[in-house]
């Protein structure tokens, strides 16, 4: 019969099989009630780590359209399972509360930020990206045809999926940019 | 390896449980070096002395692998008469001109056993065009580079002794240039002691043979440097004499540092590149797709399809408006003809060349050398696009960079108009990485990005879309290649993200039925096939995403190929047909990798043979033979128009045919082996807001290197502003030996200043042994600084920025940075403030003869200025 005593830690560590009270006798209810954040996630996504170039695979745990844990994927034949203190603090990363989530906008000599719409942002770029063509567009140089323009240029990470350096080197190829670059160079 | 790709170097400590020996070559004593057999401390800069004393070992003690050597590689090849080495011209190999700094490669080229171009359709139009890449203005932009894997166009087949007796043979000429590259020479230059370098030849040759084989592994440790394209040079005539490439256990491993800068590589975002290495069009040399493909035209190798390519490709742009009367659109591919690398593109916005910027999930404030004169181009564009998941410090420098308290820049003088776009993270878009082998991985999407958040995909795609829109109606014909742009991918979900696997589908390319590739050797030139990226070609095999495959490890071979996909065609280790000896048969049982069955006619091996399937090793290319056909059942190197490994360049590189050690731009000591005491070929970037600390100069007395550091990332925006990591490594500090702490009064803990001739910089000490001095011919010590560079003043953990403190000089064939290596000077206490720390960083280049580095306001020159011509009273 269970009496108030059974429900002491220390009278458990005593009386049971369990003196170091590093098992059983440390339990309670409340320990019995917790379950991993992996164990509730509604869906397991397989991602890979943003860091470097080893390539860990990542099974990414969504629930209620929230990531609550990113960890090592144990099938991987390169990673095994394992991440570094990078790849473990991903969740960090992807859930950041100063990360920024709305565009930023600032004035030629302004002192400060101003908040802009995102589709006004992408059309404010789109023109400036055609005037900016049209101001560095040369037909020929050195006597030779090179119908391209000098007026713009990028630069990307290396975090950047192939599916969208494709895109990039696409189009700036087709608008007649060259000065594309992208930290692979550095 | 064990700081930067921690979870990578679990397989060399599997190896060395299983009896491997580790040795750790690094000027810093590191976690690797913990876990190596034997740490070998060098001295900064010195890696070509290294490397090549290991080469005159492997030469005199004749511990070369003979069979392979002969077969495989270029030994035999017969060099012209014409070719002077460094021996004998004090550094300099033959073809220097000093006016322009560049050399003339015509005297490097081997000995034709033919007459030039013979197997060629066009022997004219491809002398012209050797002849067009020696211009001033076509070395200067990389074609040499973007001759790739496959290596520059060799004219005519050489003469071979394979007795490798003769003394023009690739073999004694690589003899004679090595030949003092001695074990004193190396304690003399490199500071290692010659026990030492005798403990390292010996483990690394007598772990090569047939039965064994050794591995080098680098990362731009070997990449940023002035000879950096050398260094690595240095080992592959290391690797090939020892018999190391293409088989298991061996090989050159490049780590590289970011998720997929091998992808950004593969399918570039480089001024010089299309995908697939083919080079942009040059304007000089390619006027036409005719001119363009003319180098291919009875070329050996697999870039002996380079028509295919380059049509393939024009096709998944141009769609049908790419046709063979039209050149399929080549013309619509703008040209270079020059450097246009980023670092001269910054120098350009600083002289107001450039007007508008996109910085795509780069941070060149803080990750780029001379952070000042990058925040300078930034200070005069018109417009600057920063895609970020942060406020990174280079969308802020108008407010917060350092020159604003020096009083080099105000915001209200600034003209950039800066677009802050919030970007999507990794698991809020699904697109493939490519990691450092080459894999290919397919990433799930998790969560949509929050709010105004948007992939990288997403914003280029439409901001094509509202371009084209546009320009829909423009009869300009510059406007046409916009126009007429495939550039309608399905889009999914409510923010309208294109498709990314329609993008991986089209990368892949598309055969005349309509159904998706599966090897570039189906690629056509006619029109018929298209293909975005001939390299990644497989990767949509059978419509399916093969880079999503994700078979368990426990359920597969050790190969494991069906994780991911590797390119080209799933081959998980390049040139593997040298695993096997020349008949085909494994060299020994033990390093059995591919090897030739005859009863099935083909070669076979747990991985994907690097080889055309059924090619016979015993197959001799008829006369006239083209591409892959040129290539012999025996020769391995299939992307190179010999089909060998080349211990010799006869061509393609800008600065030597073979590696020679020059000292850094910035070295404290002499050049012991040459007169000419660094690269005659660097490339410099002159301006006040570039200086360079005079070589062995006793105002910049110490070396100085930069480094990762485990718990941070590059510039710091995906680790700076994440507790955890940031609690682990809070602040920037510089590693200092406890006889540097001596010699200039540091203390453990406490701040200290370091000063170049760029700007001056502070962080905290740490005194420790595992920076140790180095002691030079003469008894010169020399002493390193070793210097993490992922701080500046944004996120959770701030620090000074290191790389404020370094210059920018470039290696040429690369464009590539020196920055692995560089001087300073190092005092107690913290740097000055304001304007007082440009007077004082003036004293020092004052002191060390150095010119002005004082600038006008924003970075342009003061007598563009007007506020500084008042000042100065003008």
């Amino acid at each position: 019969m269970k009496t108030w005593l059974d429900a002491w830690p220390v009278f458990r560590q005593l009386t049971g099989n369990d003196p170091l009270g590093r098992g059983v006798a440390a339990r309670s209810k409340a320990t019995e009630q917790v379950v991993s954040r992996t164990a509730t996630a509604d869906k397991v996504v397989k991602s890979v780590c943003p860091y470097c170039a080893v390539g860990c695979a990542q099974r990414v745990f969504v629930k209620d359209e929230q990531i609550v844990q990113i960890e090592g994927d144990p099938d991987s034949p390169i990673s095994r399972g394992r991440l570094c203190p990078k790849g473990s603090a991903t969740k960090q990363l992807v859930t950041s509360p100063t990360r920024v989530t709305t565009v930023k906008y600032r004035r030629p000599y302004a002192t400060d930020w101003e908040d802009l719409d995102l589709d006004t942002a992408m059309e404010m770029i789109a023109d400036r990206v055609l005037e900016a063509r049209e101001k560095g567009w040369q037909t020929m140089d050195g006597g030779k045809r090179v119908n391209r323009t000098m007026g713009f240029a990028s630069l990307g990470g290396a975090t950047l999926d192939n599916e969208e350096n494709y895109l990039m080197k696409k189009l700036y190829s087709a608008l007649g940019a060259v000065q594309i670059e992208n930290q692979a160079r550095i | 390896m064990a700081e930067c790709h921690p979870v990578g170097f679990q397989w060399v400590t599997e190896a060395k449980a299983r009896g491997a020996k580790i040795i750790h070559i690094d000027p810093r004593f590191t976690r690797t070096s913990a876990i190596a057999d034997l740490h070998v401390p060098i001295r900064l800069g010195t890696d070509i002395a290294f490397l090549g004393a290991l080469i005159k070992y492997v030469l005199d003690n004749d511990l070369y692998f003979r069979d392979y050597v002969v077969s495989y590689t270029n030994a035999a090849s017969l060099v012209g008469e014409d070719f002077v080495d460094t021996e004998d011209l004090g550094g300099l190999f033959s073809g220097f001109d000093p006016e322009t700094g560049q050399y003339d490669e015509s005297s490097w080229a081997y000995e034709p056993a033919e007459a030039p171009h013979a197997s060629s359709d066009d022997p004219a139009g491809a002398a012209e065009q050797e002849a067009g890449n020696q211009q001033d203005s076509v070395e200067a932009s990389d074609q040499a580079q973007t001759h790739g894997s496959g290596g520059p166009t060799i004219p005519a087949k050489p003469k071979r002794d394979e007795t490798l007796e003769h003394p023009r043979t690739v073999f004694q000429v690589l003899k004679r240039h090595f030949a003092r590259y001695t074990p004193e020479m190396v304690s003399d230059v490199c500071g290692i002691e010659p026990e030492v370098f005798e403990q390292v030849a010996k483990w690394v040759t007598s772990n090569s043979n047939r039965d064994r084989t050794t591995a080098w592994v680098y990362s731009v440790g070997w990449t940023q440097h002035s000879v950096g394209a050398q260094y690595i040079r240095t080992a592959s005539i290391l690797q090939l004499l020892l018999g190391n490439i293409g088989r298991p256990g061996g090989g050159i491993m490049a780590l590289r540092g970011h998720a997929s800068i091998q992808g950004s590589t593969d399918v570039p975002t480089l001024y010089n590149l299309l995908p697939g290495y083919l080079p942009m069009p040059h304007a000089a040399l390619h006027e036409t797709l005719a001119d363009y493909v003319a180098d291919a035209a009875g070329k050996g190798g697999f870039w002996g399809n380079k028509p295919a390519y380059i049509t393939s490709m024009l096709k998944s742009w141009w769609g049908d408006e790419a046709r063979e009367e039209n050149d399929f659109a080549f013309d619509y591919i703008p040209k270079i003809n020059g450097d246009h690398s980023s670092y001269r593109t910054i120098a350009d916005m600083i002289a107001g060349k450039v007007h508008g910027y996109f910085l795509v999930g780069e941070n060149p404030s803080v990750g780029h050398p001379n952070g000042k004169m990058n925040r300078f181009g930034l200070a005069n564009l018109d417009w600057l696009v920063v895609r970020d998941l942060q406020m990174i410090e280079s969308a802020t420098f108008w407010k917060e960079g350092p020159e604003i308290e020096s009083g080099e820049m105000a915001p209200e003088t600034i003209g950039t108009e800066v677009f802050f776009m919030p970007a999507a993270t990794h698991v809020e878009k699904e697109g493939t990485f490519t990691q450092t082998q080459r894999l290919l991985q397919w990433r799930e999407k998790a969560v949509e990005p929050p709010m105004d958040a948007r992939s990288d995909l997403w914003f280029y795609f439409h901001l094509g879309r509202i371009i084209r829109e546009r320009l829909a109606s423009s009869t300009d014909p510059r406007d046409r290649p916009v126009q007429t742009l495939t550039w309608d991918y399905p889009t999914l979900g409510h923010t309208a993200d294109p498709d990314a696997e329609a993008v991986l589908r089209e990368i892949n390319g598309v055969g005349a039925d309509g159904r998706a590739l599966s090897t570039y050797i189906d690629m056509k030139d006619d029109g018929s096939t298209s293909g975005g990226c001939w390299i990644y070609t497989g990767v949509y095999a059978d419509e399916v995403n093969q880079a999503a495959r994700r078979k368990p490890a426990r359920e597969q071979g050790p190969v494991a190929g069906e994780w991911g996909w590797a390119w080209p065609l799933n081959r998980r280790m390049l040139y593997n047909r040298a695993s096997a000896d020349p008949d085909g048969k494994p060299w020994s049982e033990r390093k059995a990798y591919v090897s030739w069955d005859e009863a099935a006619g083909r070669w076979v091996g747990e991985d994907v043979p690097d080889f055309e399937a059924t090619k016979r090793p015993d197959y001799v290319p008829p006369e006239g033979a083209q591409a892959q056909a040129a290539i012999g059942g025996a020769d391995p190197f299939v992307m190179q128009g010999d089909g060998k490994g080349w211990l010799y360049a006869p061509a393609g590189l800008v600065d030597g045919p073979m590696p020679t050690h020059y000292e850094p731009s910035e070295s404290v000591a002499e050049n012991h082996l040459y007169g000419q005491q660094s690269s005659p070929t660097i490339e410099r970037i002159a301006g006040p807001w570039n200086r360079e600390n005079p070589s062995r100069s006793e105002v910049y007395p110490f070396q100085v290197t930069t480094y990762r550091l485990t718990e941070h990332h590059t510039a710091g925006a995906m680790s700076r502003t994440l507790p955890y990591l940031s609690e682990l490594q809070p602040e920037f500090f510089v590693e200092v030996s406890p006889e540097l702490a001596e010699l200039r009064g540091l203390t453990n803990g406490e701040f200290a200043t370091l000063i170049s001739a760029r700007t001056a910089i502070e962080a905290k000490v740490l005194v420790t042994e595992r920076m140790r001095p180095i002691k030079l011919k003469g008894g010169q010590v020399v002493h390193q600084i070793g210097m993490p560079y992922h701080w500046s003043y944004a996120g959770l953990s701030t620090g000074d920025n290191a790389n404020d403190l370094l210059g920018i000089v470039l290696d040429a064939n690369t464009h590539i940075q020196e920055d692995k290596v560089s001087t300073a000077d190092i005092v107690p206490g913290r740097r000055p403030r304001g304007p007082e720390l440009l007077d004082y960083v003036e004293a020092y280049r004052m002191r060390a003869g150095v010119e002005s580095g004082r600038v006008g306001l924003n970075g342009r020159a003061p007598d563009e200025d007007p506020s500084a011509m008042e000042a100065s009273g003008a």
